[in-house]
């Protein structure tokens, strides 16, 4: 079993780089290419504390998707909620000592982990029942369903069904930071569990889940409404001034 | 009733979402652009060889030049939350129409030739060749997109459909597949200074004929000056406001507002334009040339503030972009915000007391109000986030008795586009105009019906005309479309004014 367990170490190694290494590019590309011209989607904040508090509230309620459409924010909090428990659950298996809140969330974050499913599915039959989702949906909206449900299913067997041993699943990712190659459990639920969530961690970059870094770069959201009062000019617009 | 050779949406009591109908649009494409149009904004006249290559390089320009570009075409996780809200959808079912179908015409060639995943995989995420067809769609689905933004207060990362269709205009334009109607007009501004053509002599004949007008009816002189120099306000409105029906009684209104005001003011013949069509085809380029013209026509006349009338699009670049386009305004007087709308305006002489309203001699009217799409989510009026709703509603409640507004889904920031916006105010685009408008139409004919509302008022060039063309195609009259500052001058007593029982009585003596 050492043999699979050093596959994993690097499995894991490779995925955590091209997952920081992938997003750290594409949030410097985005940080790097200028806005041209003010475009907040108004009513819009006049002032830099205005629009950290409504981006806030697109993070933390989603509140445009509210207004949008209520079955799809009330499918997709729900799971983004719940995968948020999740992570923070599982926080446990990559810090030591166990922060006291980190303790406490425990038992919320198996809820989370049902969340998370039952959002998706939500999520999922909309691809098929809804004729206009169905128009938009590509394959790849379907595997990234697919393997997220999959990654929750296989998570919640290991809690309700075959336990694994998790004190070895600590040590395994604990010894990954200074290098040791701890030997992980046998179980084929955990080896799957821990393949699928290594390639969501490699898609991540290449995929709509860019999403994330991109609600905090969107201009429409994220620009102050005061044209009148500040000149806004991009390098690129101010060299044709010159000219 | 207008006569239509095709299938005009009929009005329902309540929305509704219709079910896809692939294709059914296809057809529609405003007729190309030729070379005299290209030449004087810099494009090619026709469709240059080795097309592909060269659309796809200024994609990846323009990629590097805007960040919402690239964040919009990154980002869309397909929730389908935007797929009911575009109005082009709603009136034709065409799920091209859709905010998000309208985008992937361009983010599937996106994925395909600027991402890992699309050129790896491409049947994966759905990318394709930048082939003819894909251009075709291209120039059919981008010429229905109004750039009203509506999209974008629905899309939980705020993904505006008008960035990309802009966009996509741009990489049109460069590869010499340019729409003929918005190219050709920004190349009379060029040559003439506004989008209709009216030479200087001719918008002078008008004005002149305008001041005759007012002073028969009221009595008084008011003046629409025209290139005078050394005047405190340059008044930079839609050509239209010059030429037809309703506009002109609303550019009436602005002068008495300007009169009342007590202030020195002109128009300009080298700026008679407020709108801008270079933000419909995205380009920064023209957009700025166009934009220069009010800041060379400023100078020039010496002013000191800069006042700009009713248009959506043009109070967007007005608002929004002209400091960026053609300022820095530091040689204008620094107590006045630049540019500033005429509803401002208005807005400050009523909280001043400065205006004397008759609200009865509006009572022939029921109105509702029409929020233009880039007034609404492009642009701001006031101090407060939202002012653009609040001000008109106030100048409007200030002039007439008798005021209800549409349902709340369709007003504010959640307007529907009149349909003829961003470019597609055109004859050979009469089907989708009169499509697209039928959500607006829709939530108008429920205000007559339950409200008795008889004229809708709006601060829009285009709204203006499209609701004129389009409102006979759902049986309505044309003229059940007015100017907000109509509104203002029909009730307006001017200082001064002769009122109807003097002027009789003027008469009688003289008789």
């Amino acid at each position: 079993m050492t043999y699979i367990s050093t596959l994993y170490a690097y499995l894991f190694y490779f995925a955590a780089f091209v997952l920081v290494a992938g997003l750290a590019a594409k949030v410097f590309q985005y940080a790097r290419t200028p806005a041209p011209l003010k475009i907040p989607t108004t009513p819009a904040p006049t002032t830099r504390a205005g629009v950290a508090f409504r981006i806030t509230r697109e993070v933390v309620f989603f509140e445009s998707l509210f207004r949008g459409n209520k079955w799809i924010w009330i499918f997709g909090w729900i799971f983004h909620f719940g995968l948020f428990l999740v992570t923070l659950r599982h926080l446990r298996y990559f810090i030591d000592p166990v922060w006291a809140p980190i303790q406490f969330i425990q038992p919320f974050g198996v809820y989370g982990g049902i969340a998370m499913v039952v959002g998706l599915a939500g999520l999922w039959a909309r691809r098929f029942l809804v004729d206009r989702v169905r128009y938009i949906t590509s394959p790849s909206d379907h595997l990234i369903l697919a393997l997220l449900i999959a990654i929750g299913l296989s998570g919640l067997s290991m809690r309700f069904v075959v336990h694994t041993d998790v004190i070895r699943v600590k040590e395994f990712f604990q010894g990954l930071y200074v290098g040791q190659f701890s030997t992980l459990p046998a179980d084929p639920l955990l080896l799957g569990h821990l393949l699928l969530v290594a390639l969501l961690m490699i898609i991540f970059p290449y995929s709509k889940l860019l999403h994330m870094p991109g609600l905090f770069f969107s201009p429409s959201r994220n620009q102050v409404d005061n044209p009148r009062e500040r000149r806004h000019i991009a390098p690129w617009a101010r060299r044709l001034e010159q000219q | 009733m207008a006569k239509a050779d095709f299938a005009v949406p009929v009005l329902k009591q309540y929305p509704e979402i219709p079910a896809i109908e692939p294709g059914v649009m296809a057809h529609s494409a405003p007729f190309k652009s030729k070379e005299e149009f290209q030449a004087p904004l810099g494009f090619p006249g026709q469709l240059v060889d080795d097309w592909q290559q060269k659309a796809l390089d200024k994609m990846g320009d323009l990629l590097g030049r805007y960040r919402g570009l690239r964040v919009y075409l990154d980002s869309c996780v397909k929730c389908g939350s935007c797929t009911d809200k575009c109005h082009y959808y709603l009136g034709t079912h065409d799920p091209k129409n859709m905010p998000v179908g309208r985008q992937d015409l361009m983010r599937k060639v996106y994925r395909r030739y600027f991402t890992l995943a699309g050129k790896f995989f491409p049947k994966l995420v759905g990318a394709e060749d930048f082939t003819e067809e894909v251009l075709s769609d291209w120039y059919s689905y981008f010429h229905q997109c109004s750039q009203c933004r509506r999209c974008s207060v629905f899309c939980p990362y705020g993904i505006d459909t008008a960035e990309i269709s802009m966009a996509a205009r741009e990489i049109m334009d460069h590869i010499g597949v340019g729409q003929k109607y918005c190219n050709e007009i920004i190349a009379k501004v060029y040559r003439i200074g506004n989008n209709l053509g009216l030479p200087g002599p001719a918008l002078a004949d008008t004005l002149e004929g305008l001041e005759e007008d007012v002073f028969d009816d009221t009595g008084v002189e008011v003046k629409y000056p025209l290139d005078q120099e050394g005047v405190d306000i340059l008044f930079v409105t839609p050509s239209a406001d010059f030429f037809a029906e309703p506009h002109v009684d609303g550019l009436i209104g602005y002068g008495k507002v300007m009169h009342e005001a007590g202030v020195s003011w002109t128009f300009s013949s080298y700026a008679s334009e407020a709108a801008n069509f270079g933000m419909f085809i995205g380009s920064y380029d023209n957009m700025r040339r166009v934009a220069l013209r009010i800041r060379e026509a400023a100078i020039k006349l010496g002013v000191k503030r800069i006042v700009f009338g009713e248009c959506g699009h043009a109070w967007r670049v007005a608002y929004s972009f002209l400091n960026t386009l053609a300022g820095p305004w530091d040689f204008l007087d620094p107590r006045y915000p630049v540019p500033q709308h005429i509803c401002e305006f208005t807005y400050d002489l009523m909280q001043q007391g400065k205006l004397n309203f008759d609200k009865s001699l509006n009572d022939d009217m029921v109105l509702t109000y029409h929020d233009s799409c880039n007034v609404a989510r492009a642009s701001r009026m006031g101090d407060r986030p939202g002012g653009q709703f609040d001000i008109p509603r106030a100048i409007i409640r200030a002039t007439c008795n008798n005021f209800y507004d549409m349902d709340e889904d369709t007003i504010r920031d959640r307007t529907f586009c009149c349909g003829g916006g961003g470019g597609l105010l055109t004859d050979d685009l009469m089907e989708i105009r009169v499509k697209g408008a039928q959500p607006r139409v829709e939530a108008l004919n429920n205000v007559i019906q339950e409200k008795g509302v008889t004229h809708m008022a709006a601060i829009c060039a285009i709204c203006k005309s499209q609701f004129t063309k389009v409102l006979p195609y759902y049986g309505m009259d044309m003229d059940q479309i007015v100017s907000v500052h109509q509104l203002v001058s029909n009730a307006l007593i001017l200082t001064g004014q002769t009122s109807d029982e003097d002027a009789e009585e003027t008469a009688d003596e003289a008789a």
